[in-house]
């Protein structure tokens, strides 16, 4: 081997693998397939470069209580994700559809802890076509911008918080927000933290069941996103005229289960 | 390490295209692939690939930014920053690379693209050139054909040709330059949107056509045994892979061939950071590349080809120390000069009345014109030369990105979520494919500041839209929104493209220029077999080629010149190593 130096890229997750690939280990390598670099090289010839009984299925939303978000971020995030998303006959709210749980496990996860942010300094303030340029990840913006919401909003209003105040106030703080003319202590302006928010808040109500919003792909239903379908053949030179198929998410859908 | 014949830097279209070639003519040829093997059963099988937050807003099958990333800023006065989260563009990482996930628009360029910066300024004037670095591209298309046909056979490709050999063809692109042969496959079947389309722009004289598409009409065989299966239309194309072995992809059309030869070797987790040289820098003695543990390797070999995405090719070339790099102060040097993208703009448009179902489509299922595209229409007196297809394509209709409201309805609340709720089934956008032209300012080169995970200075991009461009995207939008208006839209709304250039929001993965293809070393990186001027036993494949990009996507020219090296180098460079096949 024309071995030349040695430098310490990724050399602990070369250990945690191993030397010899087992299973696991080249399940964890499959699952972090897009990184660069995530695994020892391998080398094929005379072969497909298939794993044999492995797919790279998605990690779908744990049950159970909340994974990342404190009890005021709760309140703050349901309050906040039913002014975007408001209850009404068409369909669920945001926080009906399990917005804020998708939050939540989105946050605690790989998305959360900027899995795919490049987040090294050195750091400037940049211009707006230059993008996202804060040294947080997702998570810890969360926490850093809706401490200084809350705290912003308890100066005008008497210490209340966000989720006391009427709706149609939420409604004014959120266009605030959006134009960034509310303004916080901190790093963070308001403008950044509501983009990156609604995007979420949307990413929750559209994506796929197994995420945690999207219940029951009731959001699916209200605009008539069959979902997760193979093979639209049948209908598409039938013009104009509804498809009629059920909506399906990547388990199914709720009649499939029992009980 | 042994040495091979080529070896290969990046294993996506244009690597997969070479070592076919190379292989079949009895090379020895080792791909190198910074990240995974991927295959279509492991990796974007039908029963988990239809999921849109995970592989388009999660990025599962792009580069990670966290790893591999570019310092951008629209203009030399402006410091450069990371681009911290992956926006503009997406480019793809691991085996196949950007393939997997592009939508499968094939095309080629017009006979005038050839020649763009003579044949305007022999049709406008000079003045009509001269705030754009134009230049001509040292091959013709009838030189090109056979090998745009070559990977129209590869792919399967499905449409309807507009001239065969000469003879204008019915419900075929009119403007399209001779076609040797008819499309593979008939064209894909339209929605009801694309129908109306096609409808409006028939009666308006306009002539449209079936958008060349890789997601294939029907079962097809390629010239190397390979089977893809009829498009089954379940809209996830772009961003995604396609577990039904529908579109054309290295995936499917290629790399299942290349693994049988035993003179081919395929290694992943390589990641290539150098081109080495004899101390004179003349000849290419092979690569460095590192493994996950930080071992570097050399690997030796009589060919080097530069086969990643243009970005990466760009940076290689300039961490190499290859050529001179472009200083935008002095004009002088060549990599990294001509850096252009692609001018994208849309007309969204709503009915009241009719319902499109716009989730059934495919990548490039649809209607388009060129009638605005190239110089197939007269600029005169128009301000700006170049132009854009229009398409009213139905890729299909993934809602975290694609829902819409009409203009006027807020971004949120009560009165968002009951028009969504109206118009989801009721919407599609009109792309509007413009065309990108160089300017001095554009460029890529080196950050002074910010470094790589390997110790190598970051891509620098610097790039806003030349004013040229702006006039045509609002031009080409506009004639776009008329079409639009025809099709009985309730609601009609033109996106002509905005400046500045912003790196956030994504546009299209089409980067292109840097490592240009011309006609001597004074202007340009590589010749017309994309073999470097200055290290004739490297070459240099992809969109970086290109001195200025048309209103096209690019992956069928860049394929195309990518089999007409591959042919140069069997043909005529292994029977003279190391000499160039163009005298400079």
């Amino acid at each position: 081997m024309g071995q030349k130096s040695k430098r310490r890229v990724n050399r602990r997750e070369l250990l945690a693998l191993g030397g010899a690939l087992g299973t696991a280990a080249a399940a964890e390598a499959l699952s972090r397939h897009d990184g660069m670099l995530s695994g020892p090289s391998r080398t094929y010839t005379n072969a497909l470069p298939w794993d044999d009984g492995l797919t790279d299925e998605p990690e779908a939303a744990g049950e159970g209580g909340w994974q990342y978000l404190n009890e005021g971020e709760v309140g703050f995030l349901t309050a906040a994700v039913d002014r975007l998303i408001p209850p009404d006959p068409t369909g669920p709210s945001a926080s009906e559809a399990g917005v804020v749980v998708f939050l939540d496990r989105q946050l605690a996860g790989d998305y959360g802890n900027g899995a795919r942010f490049y987040l090294e300094g050195p750091w400037g303030k940049g211009t707006e076509s230059q993008g996202y340029q804060s040294r947080f990840t997702p998570a810890q913006l969360y926490r850093h911008a809706i401490a200084a919401i809350e705290q912003a909003v308890g100066k005008r209003e008497n210490g209340k918080a966000f989720k006391e105040v009427p709706a149609d106030l939420q409604d004014v703080l959120l266009k605030q927000m959006e134009s960034g003319d509310l303004k916080l202590d901190g790093p963070i302006t308001s403008k950044a933290f509501f983009a990156m928010f609604l995007q979420n808040v949307l990413e929750g109500y559209f994506s796929d069941p197994i995420y945690g919003g999207n219940k029951d792909a009731s959001a699916w239903k209200m605009i008539g996103f069959p979902g997760a379908h193979y093979d639209y053949s049948e209908w598409v030179t039938a013009y104009n005229k509804p498809v009629p198929v059920e909506t399906v998410g990547l388990r199914g859908r709720a009649a499939w289960r029992r009980g | 390490m042994p040495k091979v014949d080529a070896v290969l830097v990046g294993f996506g279209w244009t690597g997969a295209i070479l070592a076919q070639q190379l292989c079949d003519a009895g090379m020895t040829v080792l791909a190198l692939e910074r990240a995974s093997a991927r295959t279509t059963p492991n990796n974007w099988a039908t029963t988990f690939d239809q999921d849109e937050l995970r592989y388009m807003w999660r990025h599962h099958l792009f580069q990670n930014v966290k790893y591999s990333t570019l310092t951008f800023r629209n203009n030399v006065n402006q410091t450069a920053l990371p681009m911290r989260h992956l926006g503009s563009f997406l480019p793809g990482t691991g085996v196949g690379g950007a393939g997997i996930h592009w939508n499968g628009q094939i095309w080629r360029w017009l006979e005038t693209d050839f020649k763009l910066k003579s044949h305007n300024e022999q049709r406008y004037g000079k003045q009509a050139t001269a705030s754009l670095t134009l230049q001509d591209m040292p091959v013709s298309y009838q030189e090109l054909e056979p090998y745009y046909d070559m990977f129209d056979k590869i792919c399967g490709t499905s449409g309807q040709a507009g001239n065969l050999r000469g003879a204008k063809q019915a419900g075929g692109n009119p403007f399209e330059g001779p076609r040797s042969m008819p499309f593979p496959t008939p064209p894909l079947p339209m929605t009801y949107g694309p129908k109306l389309f096609e409808q409006a722009a028939s009666s308006m004289g306009l002539h449209p056509f079936p958008h060349p598409a890789g997601n294939l009409s029907q079962a097809y065989t390629n010239p190397l045994g390979l089977q893809l299966g009829k498009c089954t239309f379940c809209g996830f194309c772009e961003k995604f892979g396609c577990g039904n072995y529908s579109k054309a992809s290295p995936q499917t059309t290629l790399i299942p061939y290349i693994l049988t030869k035993p003179n081919f070797e395929l290694r992943t987790e390589a990641e290539v950071l150098k081109v080495e040289r004899t101390p004179d820098g003349r000849h290419a003695t092979g690569v460095t590349y590192i493994d996950a543990a930080g071992t570097e390797y050399f690997q030796p070999a009589e060919i080097v080809a530069l086969t990643a995405y243009q970005l990466h090719n760009v940076h290689l070339m300039l961490v190499s120390g290859i050529g001179q790099a472009y200083d935008p102060a002095t004009g002088k040097g060549q990599v990294g000069r001509n850096y252009c993208y692609q001018t994208m703009s849309s007309v969204d448009v709503f009915f009241d009345d009719k319902l499109l179902n716009p989730f059934i489509g495919a990548g490039a299922l649809g209607s388009v014109i060129d009638d605005y595209n190239g110089d197939n229409f007269d600029h005169d007196g128009l301000g700006f030369i170049g132009g854009a297809y229009i398409a009213g394509t139905v890729t299909g209709a993934r809602p975290i990105e694609m829902l819409k409201v009409p203009d006027g309805i807020p971004k949120w609340g009560l009165e968002w979520k009951r028009a969504a709720a109206k118009y989801f089934l009721r919407a599609m956008g009109l792309s509007v494919h413009g065309s990108s032209y160089p300017q001095a300012g554009n460029y890529l080169s080196l950050d002074p500041t910010y470094r790589d995970q390997f110790g190598r200075p970051m891509l620098r991009m610097t790039f806003d839209f030349p004013p040229n461009d702006l006039k045509m995207t609002k031009y080409c939008t506009d004639r776009a929104a008329e079409i639009a208006a025809r099709m009985g839209a309730s609601h009609v709304h033109p996106k002509a493209r905005q400046g500045p250039y912003d790196i956030t929001r994504y546009q299209t993965t089409h980067n292109v220029g840097g490592t240009m293809m011309g006609s001597s070393p004074a202007d340009s990186v590589v010749n017309k077999y994309s073999q470097s001027w200055d290290v004739p036993n490297l070459f240099v494949t992809g969109a970086g080629l290109y001195p200025q990009n048309p209103g096209y996507n690019p992956t069928g020219t860049l394929a195309a010149l990518c089999f007409m090296t591959a042919d140069a180098i069997k043909s005529r460079y292994v029977k003279a190593l190391g000499a160039p096949l163009v005298a400079a």
